[in-house]
């Protein structure tokens, strides 16, 4: 587990370091970020028109879930594109050959080398955001924490979905686009459920999973979360990071690499 | 906006020929791409939810038409040159294509035409689950308004492609000219109608909106299409805006492509 976290830290310092040369760009993407929020908060409040109510959320309820979104968009910035979405160049290229004889689990080695801190501006507004709306709601420290559990499910169901995906360009490589269409689906996630008509709500639930992402977390949080719910996110996370892993090494038994 | 005397004409056709039987080739690549344009769809779902669920001006049905002709509009103005030309001039792949007798523009440019017919059929099919899905939304537009519908989009597809070609001229002076694209974007997403029609916008911000390029990209275009009272729509305006921007754009492109030419120092230049 040492061995583990001194990996990853000099992954990400070396990271860091390389992206440290786009100073400028480090500004940009601070700027983006709070020019993006800015513009989340006013397009939500256009759903809220002249009432303070949204699909049975007050304005504070609903910055929860925009922040929980927020926070997960930062993530996928900082972690998963710039690690997953290179998957795909190691199949095309055949570099993932060197990946798979390095002593470290491969799937790990993937989904941690890189790490973009373009996306940091966006995962400390989201915390931001929760925070100050909790603080706001007066949500109780215990609510928060029994919170991190579906939270802390939700970036292991986003994870997986997205390493599933990615793992499918050992087969086509020409998809490497497909997991824009997941981010676009992702973005159902900065409205409540209840915001949605009821075919919708059937495919954000059960096919791509965007309800456990954002929702049921904010749920939680406000004190809303029904156990249920809760529980089911845990069990969707253990389950999808399984299938995960197991999808890895079912589709590496297809990678013939470059050459061969 | 890219030099076009006679004769240049019998290349554009070959390069559009050229491009088009290679985007047939990446057709999966292309449902992807027209997928990850859902984010109108989504919307419109929220919209039509709140809607139902209290009195507006607008109905359920007002919301699901401007958001399925908002998403064909976008579909065929979507432009990702900055992106083509900033991998070309970092990795020195422009070289080659300064040796041709054709300007560079022409690539991208009938790149991105091809792409929109090679995408067609796809438009189709999606357009016809939705009337099936939900056959109330299905209305004729009278040919008038099909017509200035199209010319608008043709002119909001011209004037993305001028501005986000002008930005990628910035591509010879640093290696992540996406980032402006990325702020261009933002206000893209939230001030062009993509979130909610302009009708719904506080007035102040509203009248900001216009004074920007966003709302005729992609409002004003689907507005014109939609031909309704709902959605109102002053189209000569409209056309005279986007000209104007097309032109400064086009003018302050070929200025920066002179200056950022004599920078470019790719293998081989």
């Amino acid at each position: 587990m040492r061995r583990l976290a001194r990996l990853i830290g000099l992954f990400w310092s070396t990271a860091v370091a390389g992206e440290m040369e786009y100073r400028v760009n480090f500004a940009l993407a601070v700027l983006s970020s709070a020019g993006g929020l800015l513009g989340a908060l006013f397009g939500l409040s256009l759903f809220f028109g002249d009432t303070d109510r949204f699909a049975g959320w007050s304005w504070l309820q609903a910055l929860v879930v925009l922040g929980v979104f927020t926070l997960l968009d930062g993530l996928t910035s900082t972690l998963l594109v710039p690690n997953l979405g290179r998957i795909v160049r190691h199949v095309r290229m055949g570099t993932l050959d060197f990946v798979l004889l390095k002593p470290v689990d491969a799937q790990l080695w993937l989904s941690t080398r890189d790490f973009s801190p373009w996306g940091l501006p966006d995962v400390l507004l989201g915390l931001g955001l929760v925070i100050w709306a909790g603080v706001r709601l007066s949500v109780s420290p215990t609510q928060a924490l029994l919170a991190l559990v579906p939270t802390v499910a939700s970036c292991v169901i986003l994870y997986s979905l997205w390493f599933v995906l990615a793992t499918m360009s050992i087969w086509f490589v020409k998809i490497h686009n497909v997991t824009e269409v997941l981010k676009a689906l992702v973005a159902a996630g900065r409205y409540p459920m209840s915001a949605y008509p009821a075919a919708y709500r059937v495919f954000f639930t059960l096919v791509v999973p965007v309800a456990f992402l954002t929702t049921v977390p904010a749920e939680t949080f406000i004190g809303r979360g029904q156990p249920a719910w809760i529980v089911g996110s845990v069990l969707l996370a253990l389950l999808l990071f399984a299938a995960s892993r197991a999808f890895f090494r079912f589709a590496l038994r297809f990678y013939t690499s470059a050459s061969s | 906006m890219i030099d076009a005397r006679p004769g240049r004409l019998r290349r554009v056709v070959a390069l559009l020929g050229v491009h088009y039987d290679e985007m047939l080739e990446y057709r999966a690549e292309l449902v992807l791409w027209m997928l990850s344009g859902s984010l109108p769809l989504i919307l419109m779902g929220v919209w039509m939810q709140t809607a139902a669920s209290r009195p507006m001006a607008l109905q359920p049905i007002d919301f699901a038409r401007y958001f399925i002709v908002l998403w064909l509009v976008r579909q065929a103005t979507a432009v990702w040159v900055i992106y083509n030309f900033e991998a070309a001039v970092v990795e020195g792949r422009l070289s080659q294509r300064l040796l041709q007798p054709i300007d560079p523009g022409w690539h991208d440019f009938t790149e991105h035409v091809a792409e929109r017919l090679a995408r067609l059929p796809f438009l189709v099919a999606l357009v016809g689950l939705f009337a099936l899905l939900y056959p109330e939304a299905v209305w004729l537009p009278r040919p008038a308004a099909l017509a200035t519908g199209l010319a608008l989009t043709a002119g909001a597809f011209m004037t993305r492609f001028a501005v986000q070609y002008t930005l990628a001229m910035v591509a010879f002076w640093s290696e992540r000219a996406s980032a402006l694209q990325q702020l261009w974007f933002l206000f893209y997403i939230f001030l062009s109608g993509l979130m909610a029609p302009l009708t719904l916008f506080p007035p102040s911000v509203r009248t900001f909106a216009e004074l920007t390029p966003f709302p005729y990209l992609v409002y004003m275009p689907t507005a014109a299409f939609l031909d309704s009272p709902a959605f109102p729509v002053d189209v000569g305006r409209a056309a005279l805006v986007l000209t104007g921007w097309f032109v400064c754009f086009a003018v302050l492109n070929r200025w920066l492509w002179r200056r950022g030419l004599r920078r470019y120092s790719g293998m081989g230049a």
